[in-house]
């Protein structure tokens, strides 16, 4: 169908938006492969290095190259693993409590309900709220030990204020960021739902088919390639997790590879060292991706 | 869709242009969020009126953002800023690098404190004028300590605070202790850790920067910081910093409060619930010659290589003279003025009717950055260490600390951490050979 | 009978519904209403729901503080003007893929993505360099060029969704008229493909107005997003939970009341071609 001069005028047409994205990639990285290689802190007389013409950086080579070490302390520091692991367990989390809540959430609000627009506009506004925000609100409102109203309600219970960030400082964070794509997922299941045929539907409850088999052997094939956009989507946004982390001040236990990578760059001033941690994490990234679509990309063919 | 493209691009016009058309000079100045330089804001109008071809452009931010722009702009020769607020550890540091202008208009620097001075004077050249100058002391319920039956000394012990803490705490009234911060950060936790340590006589790095906290006055610190706070502390002390402590003192759940010396003109002023009832004595000591208070100024000055030097020289000589100091005496009263940083507000006879003036002239006076511990240091500063390292090194043992508070880890187990990761850091950055 | 319990059951559903998204709307409306109690209210336990003393004077004190409007207005110019010159990049863009796809389509759309990747952090210190030489530091040109790489790739994609539902019959059609592949890309596709770039427009702009590391590194006033805004207030001296609890709203309220107003549109589209 598509003729040999309309696929020129495709690639013609993509060329920009690849071109873009190209430069914004490449551009970048290649600074910060150049900088893994330097000792580069911000604050150290030596900072210079990245500054130098290349016959001067011969000169200082031994100053200035820091061959591989950036790798080797980023690679060897105890908080390395801990922070894959955050990584990990935020995104892991989030994406199940988001599945499958919002699937649950989408088949409550697909049901026939008074005040349904009202009950959409709420479940669907901790989307819009900025994360900055939202972690302001949840550190010093909601899980405040003292003053949080999560502490009244616990204490009000018998329970006693539960000191969120100090004790369950991952369960705090995974709750934060849940709290934001929870109602995302739930938006793209809903419409989903909702394009479901409506006699299908019908059909399936005059033959009298009981609602879980229905359930399961209808609305859950129904509903795989949404799932796999949301897991898609999020996983993109929730590898990146940083502010909820920094605004709450939870980054010492909480903190997951972009958190880490930032205290090497902003506090320790290491721009060698974040840049070999920034590179890091790309490629770990990349092979979370990989595994990814090797596991449900096939949802999206066709 | 086209008149969408002409809004914003004319959007992009208007904003470009009025950067460039407005205003003789316009100068940007980065601060902090404290209350004094919001108070300052206010003000500025004493200084545009004497000063017509000057507009003042603030950029207020929260203490760690501020520092990372800062930074970020000042290593890079960004030039995005003319005025920035810096504190006591990065002045010597810029300084040494040539980041900084001298200052040559400050108010009769002979009069600043020179102990503040001190840390902000690079090879006998003042480098950034102190705005506020702030050490650390025990602020404390003049009515809850009665009623425990004790009295506060005016130079008490961490004996004394241990025992009085443990009789005023009682959880049931959400009456606690003591209140320290707990909240992971060099500047929140590791400032308070820091200091104590030293009036236990422990320091961060021997003579030849071989880190310390394998030795038994670290030992003994961290284990007493952990006891008095898990014992006598507020709940969710881990994350506690200045800031959330403050409030708790003001809400009246705290019995006493050991922090920085401007807390004083909060802790008595209109949004405590506590404000007639606070009495002041100096930092702890362990009978060792050194107690456990710090010294730290809130600091303007000038980044090299901006276009507007001249004006920026006036507005720092101006932020920082008496004469801003009688301003605010004459708007908001004495007990608002920015403290610590000058002999001759300490001698008027006006600011010591303010009940916190001795107490924190007192405190300032006690610290020595230069001498920071009972053994000798190859460092300088009270609860920091002026290297570039140190604030990465600090947050880093500061989270190790803060998870121990949090009971995550034993004290054992967090010294032993953090001797490794202070042993890590340093032989990357090529102190240890 | 079967009426009864179908009334029954639209009761309990109704109930839970309600319950459910009242729990998850809670943060924001008690952001909401902590933001009229004097800060002596705002920490008080047990709080006080509807019945204290409302107040304004949080929002006076946020506004006199900071300019809001001034970074009200960033952030509209900075999510709009993004989002608009993104879509200029992503409409050929994903119409070449959808109406002449390569071997290679699919595996270029997943590199797009994965763009996405790199903490932004490990690219600060490039990017700010780069800015600093160009003069685009706090300048809405520079920031509005991040914005629009950072969300091309789900823009791009989610165009192509939409794109590849639209009959290549009706182009074929409208190319036999003579059409020429410009008058094709206006005439004939953007409008059929209307609601999926309304909707396009609305998640790019909610994400470029939430946008928080890029907004905060790379301006300083001029171009000050409310992102910039929120951060003098995050820790200030003193009780603070009602002024910062007045300044969130004022950082949140517009996009809030904008998703709302254009929820139906966000939904129908908001698909990323999951529907077939």
């Amino acid at each position: 169908m598509a003729t040999q001069q309309s696929r020129q005028l495709g690639r013609l047409a993509v060329a920009p938006s690849v071109v873009a994205l190209f430069l914004w990639m490449i551009v970048p990285l290649a600074m910060t492969i150049w900088f893994s290689l330097l000792r580069y802190n911000l604050l150290d007389p030596n900072y210079a290095c990245s500054l130098l013409t290349p016959g001067q950086l011969f000169d200082e080579a031994n100053r200035c190259f820091a061959g591989t070490s950036n790798y080797y302390y980023f690679l060897t520091d105890p908080a390395f693993f801990k922070a894959m692991a955050n990584s990990l367990i935020l995104v892991g989390w989030v994406l199940l409590i988001s599945v499958v809540g919002g699937t649950l959430l989408a088949l409550l609000l697909d049901q026939a309900i008074m005040g349904r627009n009202i009950v959409r506009l709420m479940v669907i506004a901790p989307f819009f709220v900025m994360p900055t925000v939202s972690a302001l609100v949840w550190k010093n409102m909601m899980m405040h030990p003292v003053q949080g109203f999560l502490a009244w309600i616990t204490k009000s219970l018998g329970l006693g204020a539960i000191d969120w960030f100090a004790h369950y400082p991952m369960t705090a964070i995974v709750i934060m960021v849940a709290w934001q794509w929870l109602p995302f997922a739930t938006l793209i299941l809903l419409t989903a739902l909702q394009s479901f045929d409506e006699e299908q539907k019908e059909a399936a409850q005059m033959d009298g088919t009981p609602p879980l088999s229905f359930f399961w052997y209808m609305i859950v094939p129904h509903l795989a390639r949404p799932v796999t956009v949301v897991v898609l989507i999020e996983t993109i946004f929730l590898l990146n997790v940083f502010a909820e982390i920094y605004v709450s001040g939870s980054g010492g236990r909480a903190g997951n590879l972009p958190f880490l990578v930032y205290q090497y760059g902003l506090i320790s001033n290491d721009i060698g060292g974040a840049s070999a941690g920034g590179l890091i994490a790309v490629v770990l990234a990349n092979i979370v991706a990989f595994f990814l679509m090797r596991m449900i990309g096939k949802n999206l063919e066709g | 869709m086209k008149s969408l493209l002409k809004g914003v691009l004319g959007a992009l016009a208007i904003a470009a242009l009025s950067t460039t058309a407005l205003a003789e000079t316009k100068l940007t100045i980065a601060t902090v969020n404290n209350g004094d330089m919001i108070r300052m804001q206010g003000l500025t109008d004493d200084f545009t009126k004497a000063n017509p071809d000057i507009t003042l452009e603030w950029v207020t931010l929260e203490e760690n953002v501020l520092r990372e722009k800062v930074t970020t702009d000042i290593a890079t020769k960004g030039g995005q800023f003319d005025v920035l607020t810096i504190g006591t550890y990065e002045v010597p540091i810029w300084g040494k690098k040539g980041w900084l202008v001298p200052l040559t208009q400050v108010d009769d620097p002979a009069d600043l404190l020179p102990a503040i001075a001190g840390g902000l004077t690079v090879d006998g050249k003042l480098m950034a004028a102190p705005f506020y100058g702030e050490s650390s002391m025990v602020m404390y319920r003049t009515d809850l300590v009665e009623a425990a039956g004790e009295k506060m000394p005016d130079a008490p012990t961490w004996d004394d605070i241990k025992r009085i803490a443990g009789k005023i705490t009682n959880k049931d009234k959400e009456i606690y202790g003591v209140c320290l911060r707990g909240k992971a950060g060099w500047g929140e936790n590791m400032a308070f850790i820091t200091a104590t340590s030293n009036s236990f006589g422990a320091r961060w790095f021997d003579e030849n920067w071989k880190p310390q906290f394998d030795s038994p006055e670290w030992k003994d610190a961290l284990n007493f910081y952990l006891d008095l706070l898990k014992t006598d502390g507020p709940p969710g002390a881990s994350s506690n910093g200045f800031n959330e402590n403050l409030a708790l003192f003001n809400a009246g759940k705290c019995g006493m409060w050991i922090d920085a010396t401007v807390a004083a003109s909060f802790v008595t002023g209109k949004e405590s619930t506590v404000a007639d009832k606070v009495g002041f004595a100096l930092a702890p000591d362990k009978g060792l010659g050194k107690r456990g208070n710090w010294l730290w100024a809130w600091s303007l000055a000038i980044p090299a290589g901006t276009q507007k030097e001249e004006a920026a020289q006036k507005f720092i000589g101006w932020a920082t003279s008496k004469h801003y100091t009688e301003l605010v005496a004459s708007k908001e009263g004495w007990a608002n003025v920015p403290p610590g940083t000058r002999t001759s507000l300490y001698a008027n006879p006006e600011y010591a009717k303010v009940p916190f003036a001795k107490m924190t002239l007192d405190s300032i006076n006690s610290a020595d950055p230069t001498k920071p511990t009972v053994k000798p240091v190859p460092y300088v500063g009270v609860q920091f260490v002026a290297i570039p390292e140190f604030a990465g090194l600090a947050t880093t043992v500061g989270q190790i600390f803060s998870a121990a508070l949090a009971g995550e880890k034993t004290a054992d187990e967090a010294l032993a951490e953090a001797q490794d990761a202070a042993t890590r850091e340093m032989t990357k950055a090529g102190y240890i050979k | 009978m079967a009426r009864a319990v179908s009334t029954r059951r639209k009761w309990f559903f109704t109930i839970l519904a309600w319950s459910v998204a009242f729990v998850i709307f809670f943060p924001i409306l008690w952001t909401v209403l902590t933001s009229f109690k004097s800060e002596g209210d705002a920490i008080l336990i047990p709080p006080k729901f509807l019945f204290f003393d409302w107040t304004t004077e949080n929002y006076g004190i946020v506004q006199e503080r900071s300019d809001y409007f001034k970074f009200a207005m960033n952030s509209v110019v900075l999510a709009l003007g993004s989002t608009f010159l993104a879509l200029l990049i992503a409409i050929p863009s994903a119409w070449g893929m959808a109406f002449a796809p390569g071997r290679k389509t699919k595996d270029l759309l997943m590199w797009m993505l994965s763009t996405k990747m790199m903490p932004p952090v490990g690219a600060l210190i490039p990017i700010y360099l780069i800015f600093r030489d160009f003069g685009l530091l706090d300048s809405r040109g520079g920031i509005i060029t991040v914005l629009m790489l950072l969300n091309l790739p789900i823009i791009i994609w989610m165009l192509y969704t939409y794109f590849k539902e639209i009959p290549a019959e009706i182009l074929e059609a409208s190319r036999m008229d003579g059409a020429t592949v410009w008058k094709e890309l206006v005439y004939v596709l953007t409008p059929m493909a209307v609601p999926g770039i309304a909707s396009t427009v609305l998640l790019n702009v909610i994400l470029a107005w939430n946008e928080a590391f890029w907004t905060l590194a790379l301006t300083t006033k001029d171009a000050a997003p409310l992102t910039q805004f929120i951060a003098s207030y995050s820790s200030p001296e003193g009780l603070f939970w009602a002024k910062l609890s007045a300044a969130s709203t004022m950082a949140i309220a517009p996009i809030l009341v904008l998703g709302w107003f254009a929820q139906k549109q966000l939904v129908r589209g908001l698909t990323f071609g999951a529907v077939k």
